[in-house]
């Protein structure tokens, strides 16, 4: 067997996520190799070649590929199919833009977001956001795959000694062009891969009192979330929201503050490790899944834990 | 232009989703059903944009059994023109979903296909981009925001780490992401309007395409279940608890 890892990386650097997917990867078992595609990424090509169980880094460096647009990457990684039995890349924006569009032109079906391999052709995955598993068995000569990273514990990202061989770009499609990202200026870490998340409820009030979690979480190095309520409330953006219709998170605390804890809440944000929950409805949902539960006025509570932290 | 929005039936999101006792797949018998989320966001976009003058007709499309007309017939009843029914009975996996979508593209023309990115029952995010590819058209997956020209359209997506801007040729296929827009709720003349507006059948040998299953379901289970802790009794006890016990701060 011999499985092909899409790295996810800006050129530069290697997005940790890889390190996740190369575990599936040694779950599986078998020839690890990755794809380096991008522009000017002779340093990624590096720092993946040094990723711990890569045996080969194939890159293709062309000005088509530096923004890893879908429609330039896909015919490339399909055009290398034949040589693999599974290829894989992290559940994350990048990998969900590309991948899907590979299988399709190998007509294969994708098995998205595993969190555990059974064996070379059998994986679970959460459905209805995380409320089921299904295993599902693929009976495709080739599996093609995402890996949720918060369910593989990432390999070391040094170590490694892979061998870097060049192949040529597919091309452009003249399809899509990339113009700018605009990236969160935000000192805080992103929702998704954040270590602790910190998330108002309908119970805030309003938007200017998530003032207070902001404090919070700066403390504690933490992302700002909230419930679809407060979202709905217009409270907070859209992007804030945890949820079955928002992001699923999986941080190791979650501190759920004036949250009822409906059950699309909790879709986004039950496999987290540790759950508090702050509400001073003893009877509120969210206490039948935190670990720690404060029964208290939150407007009480908050300004003190917020002293308390120091 | 038309604009061609494929809409799935799936479970509220509301309701507490229930694993099969013979683990089999999910409860779905006298459950309540709706259209999924991020669809009808895909339904207010392509309205917006007939709306604004640059699109005239707005055609949905659902795979699924019989009752998916319904699911139809509530994007009718937001302002969409007319439905396309196609009868399938057992669950159609993302690629056959693709190839059948790609058939009707092809039967009717649109100039763009706006979907949901990702249906909130199977969570699989691929039909979109796996539509895109078989049309080999350009995808624009995530979109929170769409400025449509003669040509191209610009997109803003929605990324890992904040939003990306591209520009994609048309026809392409949108996907839409939640901050997009805030879809209408129907009115009751419009709910009644709806009544009279067509939905054609069409099946899966109509259509050529082999909807067979790649992958097999093995087993769907319930996630092991969180059991309560305990209460704290004061925010001190719960920092001390949050240090010492957990170790997570």
């Amino acid at each position: 067997m011999s499985i092909l890892v899409i790295v996810e990386h800006d050129n530069g650097a290697v997005n940790v996520a890889t390190l996740n997917t190369v575990a599936a990867a040694q779950a599986i078992g078998g020839d690890i190799d990755a794809l380096v595609s991008g522009h000017n990424c002779s340093k990624a090509a590096e720092a993946a070649a040094a990723i711990a169980g890569i045996s080969k880094v194939i890159v293709s460096d062309a000005a088509e590929n530096a923004n890893g647009l879908a429609e330039n990457i896909a015919p490339l990684i399909a055009g290398m199919a034949h040589n693999y039995s599974h290829i894989l890349a992290p559940a994350t924006t990048y990998g969900k833009n590309i991948l899907p569009r590979v299988a399709a032109l190998s007509d294969t079906a994708q098995i998205s977001d595993i969190i555990a391999v059974i064996d070379k052709d059998t994986f679970q995955r959460p459905i209805y956001a995380g409320n089921a598993l299904a295993t599902v068995r693929s009976s495709d000569a080739l599996k093609i795959i995402t890996v949720r990273s918060t369910a593989f514990e990432a390999v070391a990202d040094t170590g490694g000694k892979a061998t870097i061989e060049q192949i040529d770009a597919a091309g452009d499609a003249g399809l899509s062009s990339f113009e700018k990202s605009e990236l969160s200026k935000s000192e805080r870490p992103d929702l998704t891969s954040a270590g602790i998340v910190v998330s108002g409820g309908r119970g805030m009030q309003d938007g200017s009192n998530f003032g207070m979690l902001d404090k919070i979480a700066d403390k504690l190095g933490a992302a700002v979330g909230a419930s679809r309520a407060a979202v709905d409330a217009g409270f907070v953006p859209n992007d804030y929201q945890v949820g079955q219709t928002g992001k699923v998170v999986a941080p190791d605390l979650y501190m759920a503050v004036g949250i009822s804890g409906a059950i699309q809440h909790l879709a986004g944000m039950k496999d987290s490790k540790v759950i508090v929950a702050i509400n001073k409805d003893d009877e509120a949902p969210i206490f039948q899944v935190a670990d720690y539960g404060l029964v208290a006025d939150l407007f009480d509570a908050v300004p003190e834990l917020d002293s308390e932290l120091g | 232009m038309k604009i061609l929005v494929p809409v799935k039936r799936v479970i509220d999101y509301n309701v507490k989703v229930r694993v099969k006792p013979d683990q089999s797949g999910v409860e779905l018998a006298n459950v309540k059903m709706a259209m999924n989320p991020f669809d009808e966001i895909a339904v207010e976009q392509a309205l917006r944009i007939k709306e604004a003058g640059r699109a005239d007709e707005i055609v949905l499309v659902s795979v699924g059994p019989s009752q998916s007309q319904e699911t139809i017939r509530t994007g009718l009843a937001m302002g969409a023109d007319r439905g396309i029914h196609i009868e399938a009975d057992q669950d159609i996996e993302p690629l056959a979903v693709a190839k059948l979508l790609k058939a009707v593209v092809k039967k009717e023309g649109p100039g763009l296909v706006i979907c949901g990115k990702q249906a909130i029952d199977d969570d699989s995010n691929q039909t979109g981009q796996m539509l895109s590819a078989l049309l080999g058209w350009a995808q624009a997956t995530f979109a929170s925001g769409v400025e449509l020209g003669s040509e191209k359209a610009k997109i803003i997506r929605e990324v890992d780490g904040g939003l990306e801007h591209i520009e994609v040729v048309l026809p392409a296929v949108i996907t839409v992401d939640l901050r997009l827009n805030e879809p209408r709720y129907a009115s009751l003349p419009n709910i009644m309007k709806a009544k009279k507006k067509p939905i054609d059948s069409l099946s899966a040998d109509e259509l050529g395409v082999d909807t067979t299953p790649r992958l097999k379901v093995v087993k769907v289970e319930e996630p092991a279940a969180r059991s309560a802790g305990i209460k704290v009794g004061s925010v001190a006890e719960l920092v001390d608890k949050l240090k010492n016990e957990a170790k997570v701060i």
